[in-house]
């Protein structure tokens, strides 16, 4: 029993990734180029899906790094370059409510975290099943069927409304509003 | 030499609540509509934490805050789509983002 096999490896992983998502979530919203902002959310997202390893959802993390690092960050980076800007350095700036925002922001924080300390959760004892996926397709297909189906319609409508909504060029809209 | 690191809920909570705060704060805060966007999304993050979280030391064995958080991600994805088409469809008539200039619903 060395010093190496008396830390718990759990607890240091959860204070590297946290400190890794706390630092990215900041520089997404602090850094002024909003290509750079977007590039650190996925850092955040990345850091999130070994967070998730941490908690035993191997599942979600692969979900989570497939979904959000590369198809949210990936669309959102071609919606910026569909929006040319003749500067980037300045596409992300801040407007006059900065000080109100950080006090009722604080207040947020402030309050989640003291609430969620005094709670007294009802822990359970015992342990994720290995075996993650095979429950979750059994719970998905089985006993949330419905909501499953719901899932893919709102899918299907968020596609075809997408499509609609960007496709929508009118003549008039080109000369007016100039 | 012990080194007394633990994680318990109360550790992920308050990440949660953090990465919360810090979403809200760019929602609040930010000129540019995608942007907004993207601070919307670390606020959702922040409530997949929660929901794994607590289906781990809560609910181990029922996988509801992990089903819940795979909602949440479907949710989300459709969301940002949206999201931007409204913004380059506003985009393509307004030629701009900034979310100060978009008051035309104003009475």
């Amino acid at each position: 029993m060395g010093l190496v096999d008396s830390i718990n490896w759990m607890a240091v992983a959860f204070y590297v990734l946290a400190a890794h998502i706390v630092v990215s979530a900041l520089l997404v919203v602090c850094v002024r180029n909003i290509v750079h902002s977007v590039l650190w959310l996925a850092v955040c997202f990345v850091a999130m899906a070994g967070l998730f390893l941490t908690l035993d959802a191997d599942f979600l993390a692969a979900v989570q790094v497939m979904v959000y690092a590369g198809a949210v960050c990936i669309m959102v980076v071609f919606g910026i370059m569909l929006i040319r800007r003749s500067d980037m350095g300045h596409s992300n700036l801040f407007n006059g409510q900065t000080k109100i925002a950080g006090g009722v922001v604080a207040l947020v924080i402030v309050l989640c975290g003291a609430l969620s300390a005094r709670t007294q959760w009802l822990l359970s004892p015992n342990e994720v099943p290995a075996e993650t996926v095979d429950n979750i397709a059994t719970l998905l297909l089985s006993k949330y069927v419905i909501p499953f189906e719901v899932a893919a319609l709102l899918l299907l409508v968020a596609l075809i409304g997408a499509i609609i909504l960007a496709k929508e060029v009118t003549v008039d809209a080109t000369d007016s509003e100039r | 030499m012990q080194l007394t690191l633990s994680v318990s809920l109360t550790h992920y909570l308050v990440l949660s609540a953090i990465l919360f705060g810090i979403g809200l704060f760019g929602v609040l805060v930010k000129k540019n509509a995608i942007s907004v966007l993207i601070c919307i999304e670390l606020m959702l993050n922040a409530v997949n934490i929660n929901f794994i979280a607590i289906s781990k030391y809560v609910t181990p064995g029922d996988f509801i805050g992990q089903i819940f958080a795979i909602f949440v991600i479907t949710v989300a994805a459709a969301e940002v789509g949206i999201g931007l088409a409204i913004i380059i469809a506003i985009y393509r008539n307004r030629l701009s983002v900034n979310l100060d200039e978009f008051d035309w619903l104003k009475w």
